[in-house]
């Protein structure tokens, strides 16, 4: 109890020494950016990484900040590695004013290890796209915010597309379907749903592990040669994307047939495959590739000025478009929680209030430049997940091609028992009180 | 002048038999503790203690299990992160199906079923010597990583394979501040220590060290060897499982089966050879050198103020460290303990060396 007084005490004057330091700094919002610009998965954290740091530039550089808070903001090296990422949350949380405003981990690894951090911290992870796809959940998982999509709905829509290009869902039986999978948390997320889908539709499921970093696949190539699977989803990210690519040309597996998840659809994955790599297909939440409105201004104010991250060509590729939604989404949620909280710097508490909050509809889409790079987002307290839409594209050879008209949804009757039963167990196994979100609200 | 044994006699078996002979080193000792247990919880950020000390002392914890098998019974086992991955999914599975148990329970059952799998992993070592013996071992190491990946049981069907825990409860300590964990592992980590310290001195130390020097000697003066080295390997893989249990527990908090990959063991075994095999202090040295080193060199640039990208500024911290060790090895291939030993010897003389 002692012990437990003075290390209060400490840290009262820590926190007084602080403050004094906080009023002689500017206004500020401290951003974290957890990067891998090395390793096996550096081709594709590297555009990700320019995109999210690039907007962050852009905000302050165009607009002065948010509200008049200017953005700082450091990054920190994973490497992709569950424990140097934790490290590298571990030393960011607490940089500038009043800490990290929120995490994107960009690896579902750490995204895991982190969400037990989370509960202490009080700062919000957005995993947009990928992370745990019952964190959908914002009951139980108070902090976790998978906005715009998790693997569950990716899958989902996956079986719902080849559904329809098999003339009707009930066509699928007898088929078979192999799960080209990174055997790590990302890679296995899909399986719980693609059995249930299995279930009901009566398809066989093939699941084939490819163990990290991918580069290793003739094992899992030669299986697909033999059981002749009818479509293959590739849930790969980094090296094993192209490596299997490659693999399937080898195989002479067609391309057509192939489909990747968000995470497996962008240029790094298909051109080290050269020609080989036409045909396939990948889906694709938001963000595609292509320049909008919003990369004029990165050109005026940021890379005319010699600001730019990356390399001015690689404008607009898909990851780095993704990485600029990311970061967009994140500065949108600090300028709807400064409406409630007032325009300075704002704790990652407050900025979970404005992520719950947010409401990025097609008008703030436009006037944001991000016109055709996403679909709207609307979140609550109690979803966390905002709606999810999905279309897919096909590289032609030398661009990603969008198939018109395909615009897919996630059946939510099957997912919503899936996330509640999923989430009730992780709140069980972790002794969490689930929060009472009509209370917070009134 | 400060460091002399002179003058201190010993006059019953039992002072002449202690731990510490030496009075500065029982002193030295003790300071340490009163540092490491009332000072250290006062002055250290939260990301000092979860980046930097906790993951030193489990992996001290680890790395002392694997020098009682490779530096004093002589057995090379490059495959301790599969008996660290044992240790966690029991602990997992046991706090999980038997919600009943202390923690520390759980810590002991753990480590007691990583031991009876060391012990299986460990017959080999009855036939096989050396490097062919570091390759059975590599067994243990691929087979735990397949079963804990493959068998859903282990992972209570978790959908990503992935399992995370319930936060510790220790008689009703709930331990979940950064400060509350580490006081928890250091008491664990003296308490392991006091007893592998004692475990080394004692006659199954003697016959662990008798068969490192020479198998068929020890054979001959009556030691038997299925006796002494699976013993070692069981205290061994007890140590690792214990530490593995702690690492998901208390470092991690969920985690998969990646966590306990090659890599681990290799580091593992790294830091024995670079502290010093066949010592104690030396698996404290190794874990801190392998443990911190790399966090440290990935900042000093941006305390310089050194404006680098991050990728630069990490592939610079590689190259560094590898230099390093390659530097210690040429300079001390016995290793840091080694070093300090020297430092020790020399301080004797001190200031008048002849």
């Amino acid at each position: 109890m002692k012990a437990k007084i003075a290390v209060l005490a400490v840290s009262a004057a820590i926190a007084a020494i602080g403050s004094t330091t906080v009023l002689a700094q500017a206004k500020e919002q401290f951003f974290p950016v957890l990067s891998y610009r090395t390793g096996a998965y550096a081709p594709n954290g590297i555009p990700f990484a320019n995109g999210y740091v690039d907007y962050l530039k852009l905000v302050n550089a165009r607009d002065g900040g948010i509200g008049g808070v200017k953005i700082t903001f450091e990054e920190c090296e994973t490497g992709y590695a569950t424990d140097k990422g934790v490290e590298c949350y571990e030393r960011l949380k607490g940089k500038g004013p009043t800490g990290a405003t929120a995490f994107h981990p960009l690896s579902t690894g750490i995204t895991f290890a982190v969400t037990d951090k989370s509960f202490a911290d009080k700062i919000p992870i957005i995993t947009f796209g990928y992370g745990r796809a019952d964190s959908v959940d914002g009951t139980v998982f108070a902090w976790n915010f998978p906005l715009g999509g998790t693997y569950w709905d990716a899958a989902d829509m996956l079986v719902q597309h080849i559904g329809k290009k098999e003339g009707g869902l009930d066509k699928l039986k007898g088929k078979k379907i192999a799960l080209v999978y990174h055997d790590s948390p990302y890679g296995k997320e899909p399986i719980a749903l693609l059995q249930e889908r299995a279930k009901m539709h009566g398809y066989e499921l093939l699941l084939l592990p490819v163990t990290h970093p991918g580069v290793e696949q003739k094992a899992t190539w030669l299986q697909v040669r033999q059981q002749r699977p009818d479509y293959v989803f590739l849930w790969g990210w980094g090296v094993m994307n192209s490596t299997a690519i490659k693999e399937a040309v080898a195989t002479g597996y067609p391309r057509e047939k192939m489909y990747g998840v968000w995470w497996s659809g962008a240029e790094p994955d298909v051109t080290p495959a050269g020609d080989g790599a036409k045909g396939y297909n990948s889906l694709v939440f938001m963000a595609p590739a292509g320049l909008g409105q919003v990369h004029k201004d990165m050109v005026k104010y940021v890379y005319d000025k010699g600001q730019g991250t990356g390399k001015k060509e690689d404008l607009g590729q898909v990851l780095y478009n993704r990485g600029m939604v990311g970061a967009m989404m994140t500065v949108e949620a600090v300028r709807k929680a400064q409406v409630k909280y007032g325009k300075k710097p704002l704790k990652g508490e407050e900025v979970r209030w404005g992520l719950e909050n947010l409401s990025i509809d097609a008008a703030t889409i436009k006037k944001l430049g991000f016109d055709g790079f996403m679909s709207p987002v609307s979140t609550s307290c109690v979803d966390h997940h905002g709606g999810s839409q999905a279309g897919i594209h096909t590289w032609d050879g030398k661009q990603w091609v969008i198939e018109k008209g395909t615009l897919l949804r996630a059946d939510s009757t099957i997912i919503k028992p899936m996330i509640r039963a999923s989430a009730e167990k992780y709140a069980a196994e972790k002794k969490i009180v689930k929060r009472d979100c009509a209370k917070e609200a009134g | 002048m400060f460091y002399r044994e002179n003058g201190q006699f010993k006059s019953t078996y039992a002072s002449d038999q202690q731990m510490l002979p030496i009075l500065q080193d029982r002193a030295f000792l003790l300071g340490l503790l009163v540092f490491a247990f009332g000072v250290v919880p006062f002055v250290v950020t939260d990301y000092v203690f979860l980046s930097l000390l906790i993951p030193f002392l489990i992996l001290t914890l680890a790395a002392i299990g694997l020098n009682l098998l490779v530096g004093y019974c002589g057995q090379i086992s490059i495959g301790h992160a599969a008996f660290m991955a044992v240790g966690a999914y029991a602990a997992y599975n046991l706090a999980l199906r038997v919600p009943q148990l202390s923690f520390l329970v759980v810590l002991v059952l753990s480590g007691l079923i990583a031991a009876a799998v060391g012990m299986l992993f460990g017959i080999p070592s009855l036939r096989i010597k050396g490097l062919y013996l570091a390759v059975a071992t590599l067994a243990a190491q691929f087979f735990m990583d397949w079963l804990f990946a493959r068998v859903k049981w282990f992972t209570n069907y978790s959908p990503s394979g992935s399992v995370s825990t319930a936060p510790i409860e220790l008689f009703g300590w709930r331990v979940d501040t950064p400060v509350e964990k580490y006081l928890l592992l250091l008491g664990i980590l003296v308490v392991f220590t006091l007893v592998a310290k004692n475990l080394v001195r004692s006659h199954i130390g003697r016959e662990w060290m008798a068969m490192r020097d020479m198998d068929v000697a020890a054979e001959v003066i009556g030691i038997r060897p299925v006796y002494a080295k699976l013993t070692a390997f069981a205290v061994s893989a007890f140590y690792c499982g214990v530490a593995g249990a702690l690492w998901g527990f208390v470092y991690l908090g969920s985690w998969e089966p990646l966590a306990f990959n090659l890599t681990l063991s290799l580091n593992l075994l790294f830091m024995i050879i670079i502290g010093g095999m066949g010592s104690l202090l030396g698996s404290f040295f190794g874990a801190a050198f392998i443990v911190t080193l790399p966090i440290l060199l990935d900042q000093v640039p941006q305390w310089l103020g050194m404006p680098m990208s991050t990728a630069m500024a990490s592939h610079l911290a590689l190259m560094i460290f590898g230099g390093l060790i390659v530097f210690f090895l040429i300079v001390e291939p016995h290793g840091l303990a080694r070093l300090w030993a020297i430092g020790k010897e020399k301080l004797r003389l001190w200031p008048f060396p002849h």
